[in-house]
């Protein structure tokens, strides 16, 4: 059963279509990138599965219980299940750390012990134990997208929403939250959307990408790289063989199998029509040559080449 | 223990961002110098020069006039700091974002209106008790000491008139989209109260009659003003009551 579940949400603001007919499954204890680039709808869909936003159509259910039903038992319920950490934190200025998680905690009507044990755990889980009693306002960037994680945690959420959580941190502040996300894995489904494909690399065992306010594509994002993997071979020789290496290269070009061979230098990139059997006979012929080859090695591809794939660098879909 | 969480966050930023004490010593301070006003405004007038001609001309202060001063001082200045203090309690949380922070948390979105207009009765509350406890003592002191229930009669009613004024003011701090456009609706929204008070018809149903119905508390014929008081607290309920209503309907 999925933990978040999409069914054609629309959102129309005036004339511009947000979202239109998102449809999606998120499976439970999955990290999930949700990609997109700026503009496609990842926040607003993230907006209404926390119940900020009103979808203008379709549906969506988060745990067993649909957003939207204000009416209903369904917000405060699905309110209990989820964290939420939006884009740039916005936190009370006068509160300490700790007053803030404590607060949370009251919301979420923790035990007075209870709240207090979460709190020191959620300051130290977020390395600002140090800083408990100093008061908000003073905190660098790093250390409010640090607290607002923390404050997004404090009822142990079944599902964390996490709105681009590291867009706007140094590299330093980027590997510790990448980190901590990375440390909930099999704790919690978390829905993170970015724009930043490292990121998505990095972190997340699922990923959706999102283009023009719909989904473009849903997959584990091994199979998403296999599936787009492109049958690219690239070969590169010792230097000083770069006459009998394009010489070789030519020969090679006609051999059936070869779609095409384009040579730069020291380097070959050879494409192929069925990359596992090239991987062999490429490989004999290779040593055959007599070349001294340094490198063969089949090119993987990155998200970013999926990205650009699906999506195209215009934001356009291809 | 939701809404008394979210009550003690409200109350715990009037401190922390010094609103309260602003409030408090404000009120307490026109309480205090009202009763010293009344006594030395002739006093005050033959140190002027060329103002003596006039001193003669003022009467001998008496306690109604300690009163007569302080009804108007913390009137007037109790409206302006209940516009003053209300007008971004909703939408400065909507501007910065730290509405959308609780609000996905299991905090009823009628909480989070109720605790913050809660959070303004208290400190009214204890700012026109500091305010009333100062203005009784230097009236005693000076002139003659009024009649206590009749004086905290007075003050209740001066207290429920500047609930009217925070209740508007938050009614239209949730439905605007800023602090400006707040302020000024809940600005026109006095105006337009005095100008319908200028019919002595409707006057009498509005909530500045109280002031007069405080007042004459003190005098030795009390004119009640119950229409107005039933008036003032439908006001109230309804713009709480619109203000939930709007909140939940909007996004953020």
């Amino acid at each position: 059963m999925s933990t978040i579940r999409i069914e054609d949400l629309q959102k129309v603001y005036g004339k511009v279509h947000a979202l239109d007919g998102l449809t999606l499954n998120v499976e439970p204890g999955a990290i999930f990138g949700f990609l997109g680039p700026n503009g496609a709808g990842k926040s607003t869909t993230m907006r209404i599965l926390t119940g900020l936003a009103h979808a203008t159509a379709g549906r969506a259910w988060v745990g067993d219980f649909e957003v939207g039903d204000r009416k209903g038992e369904s917000h405060k319920r699905i309110a209990h299940l989820i964290g939420y950490l939006p884009e740039e934190p916005a936190l009370y200025p006068w509160m300490t750390s700790s007053e803030l998680l404590d607060y949370i905690g009251c919301l979420f009507e923790l035990p007075t012990t209870d709240r207090h044990q979460r709190t020191q755990e959620l300051l130290a889980l977020t390395g600002l134990e140090g800083v408990s009693k100093r008061r908000i306002g003073g905190f660098s960037r790093g250390m409010r997208q640090r607290l607002g994680l923390a404050q997004a945690l404090v009822n142990r959420p079944q599902i964390l929403f996490l709105d681009e959580p590291v867009s706007a941190l140094d590299p330093i502040g980027r590997r510790e939250i990448l980190e901590m996300i990375s440390s909930l894995r099999g704790k919690c489904t978390v829905f993170m959307s970015t724009h930043i494909l490292a990121d998505v690399e990095r972190v997340c065992d699922t990923v959706g990408i999102i283009n023009h306010g719909h989904m473009v594509v849903t997959a584990q994002k091994d199979e998403l790289l296999k599936r787009y993997t492109i049958p690219v071979v690239e070969l590169e020789c010792e230097s000083g063989q770069e006459k009998e290496f394009s010489e070789w290269c030519k020969i090679l070009q006609s051999n059936g199998g070869i779609q095409t061979v384009t040579v730069e230098g020291l380097v070959a990139r050879v494409v192929v029509d069925d990359l596992e059997s090239a991987r062999s006979w490429l490989l004999k012929q290779a040593a055959q040559s007599g070349l001294g080859i340094l490198r063969f090695q089949v090119v993987t591809p990155t998200l970013e080449d999926v990205f650009l794939r699906l999506v195209g660098s215009d934001g356009r879909l291809q | 223990m939701i809404f008394l969480a979210s009550l003690r966050k409200e109350l715990m930023e009037h401190w922390r961002t010094s609103r309260f004490m602003v409030l408090a010593i404000v009120l307490t301070l026109f309480g205090l110098i009202s009763p010293l006003l009344a006594k030395y405004i002739p006093e005050i007038l033959k140190a002027v020069p060329g103002g003596e001609q006039f001193a003669g001309l003022v009467p001998t202060p008496t306690m109604t006039d300690a009163i007569s001063q302080y009804i108007k001082n913390i009137g007037q200045f109790g409206i302006l700091l209940a516009l003053l203090l209300s007008m971004g309690a909703v939408v400065n949380e909507k501007e910065k974002g730290t509405a959308a922070l609780v609000l996905v948390k299991p905090l009823p979105r009628g909480f989070f209106i109720f605790s913050k207009f809660l959070s303004l009765v208290i400190i009214f509350f204890i700012s026109l008790l500091l305010a009333g406890m100062g203005g009784y003592y230097y009236t005693a002191l000076i002139f003659s000491p009024p009649d206590l229930s009749a004086w905290i009669g007075l003050n209740l009613l001066m207290w429920l008139v500047m609930l009217v004024y925070v209740a508007i003011t938050l009614l239209f701090s949730t439905l605007m989209k800023s602090q400006a456009a707040a302020i000024g609706l809940a600005f026109a929204s006095l105006l337009i109260l005095a100008a319908i008070g200028a019919a002595p018809s409707f006057a009498k149903l509005l909530p500045n009659q109280l002031i007069n119905w405080g007042a004459s508390l003190l005098s030795p014929t009390p004119v009640s003003a119950w229409p107005a008081l039933w008036v003032s607290l439908a006001i109230i309920f309804i713009c709480l009551f619109t203000a939930c209503l709007a909140l939940n309907r909007q996004e953020f």
